[in-house]
């Protein structure tokens, strides 16, 4: 059958015609909400006392052409943690998350361990962690461990996130019903295989929503690593800011950062809806 | 008086695929209607159509007088008045067996608490699930589970139910007891629409057979002309199959 020898009936017509009318009056509500709040945040904005001050210290631009390439350069160094730091970090989570789904009792040491790991990692601090990594690592003067502190501050997120993105991985795994286990195992998959084959891909393709959150909180964190003298972008535009009394380099900084977790958001987005797209059923 | 539901020249396409073509039907206070025809003759398309589920993309579907239709009527003005169930019994796993029957009433039709439960459970009762009350979902057989989400779309009082294939899922003894429901409410003056492949079922209790062919109603009349005497000879093929 085809479309073909079907001409819309004026009921039909009509109803299309009210059905664009419709939708032509949702896209001017739309627009119209969006102006209103957008006008409203700008006018008060403005509107504030201290807009003139602010403006001096925050938004000159000479401040912002002068800072550009130190925090640029620093930027460059945020960029490679977390290029480093993101494998890492799924690794690590994904062994920890399996390690805790298992249930070998001959794993149980190993078991116990990755809860200490999770739960220490995950309720401390991670700007203590850098501190301890960056510290603490070199006090203990260990033969072949870098004591470069950039290379160390990437560890202690490495550590920080792996906890974090162990427990959404776990969430994952969980999430995956168990009669896909019984039908893997009635294929006559092992357990091992079972995990790496049908429930794992399933249980990570579920949290990946969760899991790009936590990196792009990683790609910001990496700014944490400043904190111990690291010459990253933060830093590059705290040092600026100090010596020329202008603030206008954090902006800067800040809009580095917006321009690298955009891209990456919708990219997830675009991500999670063509999986959606070809697994649902019609 | 005018018909309960009036469905005239109803088209629906997915794509260029035509899925309901040129579909007409008159549905009668009290009638019991089925639909049958093979999988993907349009059946539960036609269903989701009526209660605006799915939009149209030809035709007018009148109920209680008015056309719902037109894209500014409220679709969940209508859906307060239509219950359906669908061939998943889609319960929600998070509420026990009464607050599954309770939620619209209460939500929707803003009745309270105590007489909403009264209602549901004088249903549940009626339909033998007396004790299944405070039970999660999950913990009911396939029977149980699907006379649970018919005491869910009766609960609000609706003037039509549409049942979708409600015995598919279910096991060839426990289809007994659901049809058995479906057939005491149709004797108590229910009015229905629904898709079945059980024809036992649809010789004995519907006012009108509809035959649904590649989305099309090939044939339609009552029962024993149907089944004993068919026209058509695409009828007379699908029920030397399923008979």
């Amino acid at each position: 059958m085809s479309t073909l020898g079907w001409t819309p009936s004026e009921r039909e017509l009509e109803r299309a015609r009210v059905r664009r009318s419709i939708k032509r009056r949702g896209v001017l509500i739309a627009s119209a909400a969006t102006i209103a709040v957008l006008g409203l945040l700008v006018v008060g904005l403005v509107a504030s006392p201290g807009w003139d001050r602010f403006r001096e210290t925050f938004l000159s631009w000479p401040d912002a052409k002068e800072s550009f390439p130190d925090i640029a350069r620093g930027f460059w160094l945020n960029v490679k943690m977390f290029l480093v730091a993101e494998p890492l970090i799924l690794l690590l989570g994904g062994a920890v998350a399996i390690v805790r789904s298992t249930i070998s009792p001959l794993l149980t040491p190993l078991r116990l361990l990755a809860v200490l790991y999770t739960d220490f990692f995950r309720g401390v601090p991670t700007i203590l962690v850098v501190f301890l990594f960056a510290f603490g690592v070199p006090a203990l003067r260990l033969q072949g461990v870098p004591t470069d502190l950039a290379v160390l501050g990437t560890a202690a997120l490495v550590l920080s996130y792996g906890a974090y993105v162990a427990e959404v991985i776990r969430a994952g795994i969980e999430s995956v019903h168990p009669s896909q286990v019984a039908s893997a195992e009635a294929l006559g998959l092992s357990r091992g295989q079972a995990m790496r084959f049908v429930v794992l891909p399933q249980g990570v393709r579920r949290v990946v929503p969760p899991l790009m959150n936590d990196f792009v909180s990683l790609q910001k964190d990496t700014a944490l690593v400043g904190a111990v003298g690291v010459f990253e972008s933060l830093f590059a535009a705290q040092d600026y800011g100090n010596f020329n009394f202008n603030y206008t380099p954090y902006l800067v900084t800040a809009a580095f950062f917006v321009a690298l977790t955009i891209p990456l958001a919708r990219f997830t987005d675009w991500m999670g809806r063509r999986m959606m797209e070809r697994e649902r059923g019609s | 008086m005018s018909a309960l539901l009036e469905v005239s020249g109803v088209r629906k396409c997915y794509g260029d695929k035509v899925v309901l073509d040129d579909v007409s039907l008159t549905v009668e206070p009290h009638d019991v209607i089925c639909l049958i025809g093979s999988s993907g003759s349009g059946k539960s398309t036609l269903l989701r159509c009526l209660n605006l589920l799915e939009d149209i993309d030809d035709g007018v579907i009148r109920f209680e007088g008015a056309e719902i239709s037109d894209p500014r009527v409220d679709a969940r003005d209508v859906r307060k008045r239509i219950g359906m169930v669908f061939q998943a019994y889609n319960l929600f796993p998070h509420l026990t067996v009464l607050d599954n029957c309770t939620l619209a009433p209460r939500r929707v039709h803003g009745v309270r608490r105590a007489e909403a439960e009264d209602r549901a459970r004088s249903l549940l009762e009626r339909f033998g699930l007396a004790d299944q009350a405070a039970k999660h979902p999950d913990k009911l057989s396939g029977g149980q589970q699907q006379r649970a989400a018919l005491v869910r779309a009766m609960c609000t009082h609706p003037t039509l139910l549409l049942l979708d294939e409600i015995t598919a899922a279910l096991d060839p003894e426990l289809v007994g007891e659901v049809l058995e429901i479906v057939r005491a409410e149709a004797e108590r003056g229910m009015t229905m629409v629904l898709a079945t492949h059980e024809m036992a079922f649809a010789r004995d209790v519907a006012t009108q057979v509809c035959f649904l062919d590649q989305g099309r109603i090939l044939e339609q009349g009552p029962p024993a002309e149907i089944f004993s005497n068919p026209r058509e000879e695409r009828t007379r093929q699908f029920l030397r199959r399923v008979l």
